[in-house]
């Protein structure tokens, strides 16, 4: 892990990098990051994120800034810019079920080609998928999803990188920073090794590659 | 009665001590106001939490302690939390006892559409999908017609969430429910008769010889 400040952090991301990024309707994003993203004005951004937050929130702020050129989320309604954008085809969006969406992300950090999912069977979700059988039961084969880059947010970092989380902001923080080539991270608090107990790290340091310095 | 209390209030019911439930948004958060206080429900938040409690007061939210739509919630005692694939692992899982959630239509086998009107509405399915297909129990409640129109059809028109069939429907006239695959109705809401309830529902449905009225 190394520390560093945010303009060098954002400086390493390319437009048009895939990007996965932390957070649920916003609670649990590394909003400097997505602050500094839009500063650098990174465009033609692949997205990777649960939600399209609110104007103004989280992720949303680069849908106003309009460096969204693809997007993969389970849930955009709260966000009537990247509505908008995706009706216009400004926007290519595909919409995954939840629990498919952090299934992909979590095989993607794994090592596993995918997973078989009864949700979707039967739906328009089913359409273009492999169906399989396992026990009689039918099943959609759903691929890994992985990104160049995880913007993670935490509530402890230690010096060394390990994460703690608080409550509702956890999220999909930890199963990003497993499913990205490079992991970026912004903490809430940065505390000498040792503060944040080993059974309380959720994740574990060696997966974080940089550290934004707070101050 | 407002209409959505009448269903709330009925969808409270369903629950037992001991069940790990899962609200939807809209009418299905109502339900967590009318359980009574002696029954220990746990509810989940699909973004990471059970042991949801209510809003909390006035300059006391926190904001990382939020709902699924990001809204401050507060935790009871003995609230734990976890990620998101330890949440759809609950959910997808069997884990979850019950599920109540909103509709736009549920047709007389039991199919249930509540995620996108197509060309108008395209939010979204978040969570619904993995709850109606791994919950243990799912409970509907939506209002019986909207703007005049059955929203409980001969078949459904809009994309279905789950292949899976709901276990239950509430509305602010009947509940049904779906013995042997068929629309059935089981309760008619006070005041309500089944002649009324026939007469705004464009599904066909089964009336057994004694239809109850709705506890609240």
């Amino acid at each position: 892990m190394k520390a560093v400040s945010i303009e060098e952090a954002v400086a390493m991301i390319p437009s048009g990098a895939t990007v996965m990024v932390g957070g649920f309707m916003g609670v649990g994003t590394p909003e400097r990051l997505l602050d500094e993203m839009v500063r650098q004005h990174k465009t033609g951004l692949s997205l990777i994120s649960n939600d399209a937050a609110t104007p103004g929130k989280g992720v949303g702020k680069l849908f106003e800034a309009s460096l969204v050129s693809r997007l993969t989320a389970t849930h955009i309604g709260l966000n009537p810019k990247a509505q908008q954008q995706m009706l216009a085809n400004q926007i290519a969006v595909d919409l995954v079920p939840q629990g498919t969406f952090v299934e992909r992300i979590r095989a993607g950090g794994c090592g596993l080609g995918g997973v078989l999912t009864p949700t979707g069977v039967g739906t328009l979700v089913a359409e273009g998928k492999r169906q399989i059988e396992v026990d009689g039961k039918p099943f959609l084969l759903e691929t890994a999803l992985r990104a160049q880059f995880a913007l993670v947010h935490a509530f402890l970092a230690d010096y060394l990188g390990n994460l703690a989380y608080a409550l509702t902001s956890r999220n999909f923080n930890p199963i990003m920073a497993m499913a990205a080539d490079t992991v970026i991270v912004t903490a809430e608090h940065i505390v000498p090794v040792g503060v944040i107990a080993p059974d309380h790290v959720v994740t574990p340091a060696p997966l974080v590659d940089y550290l934004i310095a707070n101050g | 009665m407002d209409p959505q209390i009448v269903i709330a209030r009925r969808v409270a019911r369903e629950l037992k001590s001991g069940d790990l439930v899962n609200l939807g948004i809209g009418i299905p958060t109502l339900v967590a106001n009318y359980v009574p206080a002696d029954l220990k429900v746990f509810f989940q938040s699909e973004n990471g939490l059970i042991g949801t409690g209510p809003i909390p007061e006035q300059g006391m939210a926190h904001p990382t302690l939020t709902d699924a739509g990001g809204r401050p919630i507060s935790a009871l005692p003995g609230a734990s939390v976890f990620d998101s694939a330890m949440s759809f692992g609950l959910i997808r899982g069997g884990h979850v006892d019950v599920t109540v959630l909103g509709g736009l239509q549920v047709d007389a086998h039991g199919h249930l559409a509540n995620w996108m009107i197509p060309g108008k509405m395209v939010p979204g399915m978040g969570g619904a999908m993995d709850l109606v297909t791994g919950a243990k129990r799912v409970i509907v409640a939506m209002q019986h017609a909207a703007k005049g129109k059955s929203k409980i059809v001969k078949q459904c028109n809009l994309p279905l969430t789950s292949a899976r069939q709901v276990d239950l429907v509430v509305t602010d006239m009947a509940v049904i429910g779906f013995p042997e695959g068929r629309a059935t109705l089981l309760e008619t809401a006070p005041g309500v008769s089944v002649g009324e309830v026939l007469a705004v529902t464009e599904a066909e449905l089964v009336v057994p010889d004694n239809v109850a009225e709705m506890k609240l």
